[in-house]
């Protein structure tokens, strides 16, 4: 077997850029999305068609993303 | 243009293909989400997974020596064996557990250019089934922690500024923007960096698809910031992973001598009590 179909399309949610990463194994959809920079594995799914897979990989990132808190920066602390 | 300076660390994808199922090699996969293996992957490929067997499970540490040895022997790499390691996330963790193997001194350990996702882009064989291979016996030596950098080592270097310090999380965390990689667990504390450090995040030593830039080109990239290796170099980012991805090509492919890892990294410094932090750009 092998990976078919595999695409990469990058968008932004909930403020932050986004890669979702999409291909077929066999029957089963697979779809990550990940934050671009640094490049870590947001949320996975996996369904039986493309759509399904990629609007459950997207649900569950933005709510992660949704999460992440932004702090105000200043340079402070410099030796 | 030059070459890396330890070129044979380094596979391409179409040497595993035709190189994997061969007597004295074997290929491991190392992923971040540790159910991608089950997904399909390299065919004869055996698969680990970093957050219980590369790991002191009790306290914070790295895989202990005996059951490092364990590991191998269960996996079937001996001594002389040619290890390959790939994984997910642009080989994070392949190279967590590329600098482990250092550390008990393998010997031929490979990282295949572009990880898995080079290998799915490319459309090649996968497979589903989990190798059962014939346990050897092995032995470790080491551990080797010249490759290793603890806090207190980089404690004294920052306030002796006798290392350069190499944070290679996204700018973002590194001004303190941000407590951890967006959409993740915060994990300290506090925001910011270690004092001195400069901000060279690991995903500008890729290029789009995964694989790593030539030599010339990550030469220039540290050396535009400041990075010439006229003194040690310790990398570190928030959990000890991204920058074992650093940490390989400053020491491997850039050929830096005294380069160490700090897998204490910020989860450990951003969360010290009284500890120095510097923060925006």
């Amino acid at each position: 077997m092998r990976a078919k179909d595999y695409k990469v399309v990058e968008r932004e949610m909930a403020g932050w850029p986004v890669r979702i990463t999409s291909y077929r194994i066999g029957g089963t959809w697979h779809a990550k999305a990940d934050n671009v920079s640094p490049g870590a594995t947001i949320a996975t799914s996996r369904a039986a068609n493309e759509q399904a897979a990629l609007e459950a990989v997207m649900g569950k990132a933005r709510a992660r993303l949704a999460a992440t808190r932004r702090f105000p920066v200043s340079a402070e602390g410099r030796k | 243009m030059a070459e890396y300076r330890s070129p044979e660390v380094l596979v391409e994808t179409s040497w595993v293909s035709g190189h994997a199922a061969k007597p004295g090699v074997r290929v491991v996969e190392v992923d971040v989400d540790t159910r991608s293996y089950d997904e399909g992957h390299v065919p004869g490929a055996i698969g680990w997974s970093w957050d219980t067997q590369l790991c002191d499970t009790v306290r914070r540490d790295i895989i202990p020596k005996d059951a490092f040895e364990r590991l191998m022997a269960a996996s079937g790499i001996a001594n002389d064996t040619t290890v390959v390691l790939y994984g997910d996330n642009n080989n994070w963790f392949a190279a967590w557990a590329f600098w482990q193997l250092k550390i008990y001194g393998h010997a031929d350990v490979r990282i295949m250019n572009g990880g898995r996702s080079k290998w799915l882009a490319e459309g090649r064989e996968l497979s589903a089934d989990g190798p059962e291979p014939a346990p050897t016996s092995y032995t470790a030596s080491g551990p080797d922690l010249s490759l290793r950098a603890f806090l207190t080592e980089v404690r004294d270097g920052v306030e002796s500024d006798a290392i350069d310090l190499v944070d290679v999380r996204s700018p973002a965390e590194f001004t303190g923007e941000i407590l951890a990689p967006p959409g993740l667990p915060e994990t300290c504390q506090r925001g910011g960096h270690i004092p001195g450090a400069r901000n060279i995040p690991w995903v500008e030593t890729c290029a789009a698809d995964g694989t790593f830039k030539s030599a010339d080109e990550l030469r220039e990239i540290y050396a535009n910031a400041g990075i010439s290796g006229s003194k040690p170099i310790v990398a570190y980012c928030r959990i000890g992973e991204r920058s074992s991805h650093s940490w390989f090509v400053l020491k491997y492919l850039i050929g830096f001598d005294g380069v160490t890892n700090y897998d204490g990294s910020w989860t450990e410094w951003g969360n010290l009590v009284g500890a120095p932090v510097e923060r925006g750009a």
